[in-house]
């Protein structure tokens, strides 16, 4: 049976995790403490009659200082610093390090395994972007598109004196783009959906995950549904992490309705509207319990984001003309962001999304604080934000967008980030800071 | 004698819209929609000034690009590029592009541009 040159090390580590005394030990395999001591510290070989004295007086089997599964970490390792870039790694205390750490080793092992194949998984998409002759040809006809609309609606703004024959001209090339632009455009995302080797490659993030499932299921549950578990399309989720993901949400979801029972909140919001507040002043409870159910049951095409103390978003079901953020925080004017700060007050705002002029949205937001670990542990909160179309005359109070990142909002004092759309246009640049 | 411009542009609305711009500001403007004949146009009109789309059916502006330069009656031409591609960027400079404008571009972009390529 191979055994580490560190087999010492793990004759201690196997005595004081027994909680005996090394003179104790030493005595009960025939040897001197000191010989133990210098054995403990791998400066002397322990192998033969004295190893199994040892391993008697220690109450373990021989296997468990076997090195089988530690070649196999260091291998695993080694080929892991071969592959990376240099970076130092001490090579020749592998053995020590399996042998003193096994559980951090094995898990440097399997990220590296996950580095590599998500490598691979980023060069397949990259591949596939750069060289796939449908992709191109879409994004050059949006671009097209776009560059006309574009040059022609600065003409048609921006001339004063502009021929009515031109005008005419103009005018009937604009639409004709604006139609070609939303062809391709339509084209492309068609074309992107339809392309699940994201989700294949397990690029997908869990939430990401279970949201498509949501998405798919047009983001409803019936209280009947809720009461059948939906076990197997939770367990059809492809990772571990979105089906615990799923489960928690369904716990919450069959929570939910057994505070407001589908039929009975449905009336009320026949009688009441899609007003979480008067909602829950109604059934006194939780206003984010009558926004889940807003955003689960009533037929209002209500979005919903909900965030955690950190401003993470945990939940995204998006409302028409209202973009949310895939990748990174979401715009910090969000009311969501507002009732985060203050929790128990409610707020409510005419919003207008960037690129949506028209389009006005009314939404009411929530906070309520949450002592996971007890009243005396550290308060969390929980946020939502119910998101609904507002009558396109409302008032508007506030403009807000998705993310810093693909917002077109120029010299917004909110902004954290240059946005993409002003790196294409370096004339554009957006303010940045407070 | 206004100066000229050639402008080889396949995209219908695009061209038409510069055109206008370039027109307006008092340059004389020609079209091509297509590659094949360009240089032939460039060696018997001499433009003052080649307003190039990468992509176009027939000869590729690149393609276009690189006879220019080869041909020492025209190869001082400046070049402006129209590219919807970073990446097209690299491949036009290298065969000897002046300058370059992405799309979707700005009509003040275009116009400065040019004016700034006339002025040299």
């Amino acid at each position: 049976m191979p055994l580490s040159a560190l087999t010492g090390t793990r004759l201690r580590e196997r005595r004081l995790a027994a909680g005996l005394r090394q003179a104790d030990v030493a005595a009960a395999a025939g040897i001197s403490a000191s010989y133990l001591n210098l054995i403990e510290h791998d400066r002397r070989k322990v192998r033969g009659a004295v190893l199994d004295r040892l391993a008697g007086a220690l109450g373990i089997d021989l296997g468990a200082l076997a090195t089988g599964s530690d070649a196999a970490l260091i291998e695993a390792l080694r080929s892991s610093a071969a592959h990376g870039t240099p970076s130092g790694a001490e090579l020749d205390k592998l053995e020590e390090f399996v042998s003193r750490l096994p559980g951090w080793a094995g898990l440097l092992v399997s990220l590296g395994a996950r580095v590599q194949s998500l490598e691979r998984a980023v060069e397949t998409l990259n591949d596939r972007m750069t060289h796939d002759s449908h992709l191109s040809q879409s994004l050059h006809e949006v671009l097209s598109s776009l560059s006309s609309v574009r040059a022609t609606a600065a003409i048609l703004a921006e001339t004063d004196d502009l021929d009515p024959a031109w005008t005419s001209r103009f005018h009937r090339n604009l639409h004709h783009d604006s139609e070609r632009l939303a062809a391709g455009a339509e084209a492309l995302v068609a074309y992107l959906d339809a392309g699940s080797a994201v989700a294949e490659q397990g690029i997908a993030a869990p939430q990401e995950e279970v949201e498509d499932w949501l998405r798919a299921r047009n983001w409803r549950f019936d209280d009947a549904e809720l009461a059948e578990g939906c076990g197997s399309e939770v367990a059809a989720l492809a990772s571990t992490a979105a089906r615990s993901l799923a489960r928690a949400h369904l716990d919450r979801a069959m929570s939910d309705a057994r505070i407001l029972p589908q039929v009975e909140f449905l009336a009320a919001v026949t009688r009441l509207g899609p007003d979480p507040f008067a909602l829950a002043e109604r059934f006194g409870c939780d206003p984010l319990v009558t926004m889940r159910r807003l955003a689960a049951l009533a037929d209002t095409e209500a979005g919903l984001v909900t965030c955690d103390a950190s401003g993470t978003l945990t939940f995204r079901k998006p409302a028409a003309g209202f973009p949310l953020p895939r990748f990174g925080a979401a715009c910090p004017l969000w009311p969501l962001y507002a009732a985060l700060a203050r929790p128990l007050q409610p707020v409510e705002v005419v919003v207008e999304m960037a690129g949506q002029v028209g389009r006005p949205h009314r939404v009411l937001a929530w906070a309520a604080p949450r002592f996971p670990l007890g009243l005396r542990g550290p308060e969390l909160r929980e946020a939502a934000m119910l998101v609904l179309p507002a009558e396109a005359e409302a008032q508007v109070t506030l403009q807000i967008g998705s993310s810093c990142r693909v917002c077109p909002r120029a010299h917004c004092r909110a902004r954290r980030e240059p946005s993409i759309l002003s790196e294409a246009n370096p004339g554009d640049e957006t303010a940045m800071g407070f | 004698m206004s100066r000229h411009v050639l402008l080889i542009e396949d995209e219908a609305n695009i061209a038409e819209a510069i055109r206008f711009l370039l027109t307006r500001d008092g340059l004389r403007v020609s079209h091509l929609a297509e590659g094949l004949g360009a240089l032939d146009l460039m060696r018997s009109d001499r433009p003052d000034l080649v307003i190039l789309d990468h992509m176009l059916p027939g000869l590729s502006g690149l393609e276009i690009l690189a006879a220019l330069r080869a041909d020492p009656e025209i190869a001082a031409i400046p070049v402006m590029m129209l590219t919807a591609r970073g990446r097209d960027r690299e491949a036009a400079e290298k065969a000897g592009a002046d300058r370059f404008i992405s799309k979707p571009f700005s009509n003040a972009e275009i116009l400065a541009e040019v004016r700034a390529m006339m002025d040299r």
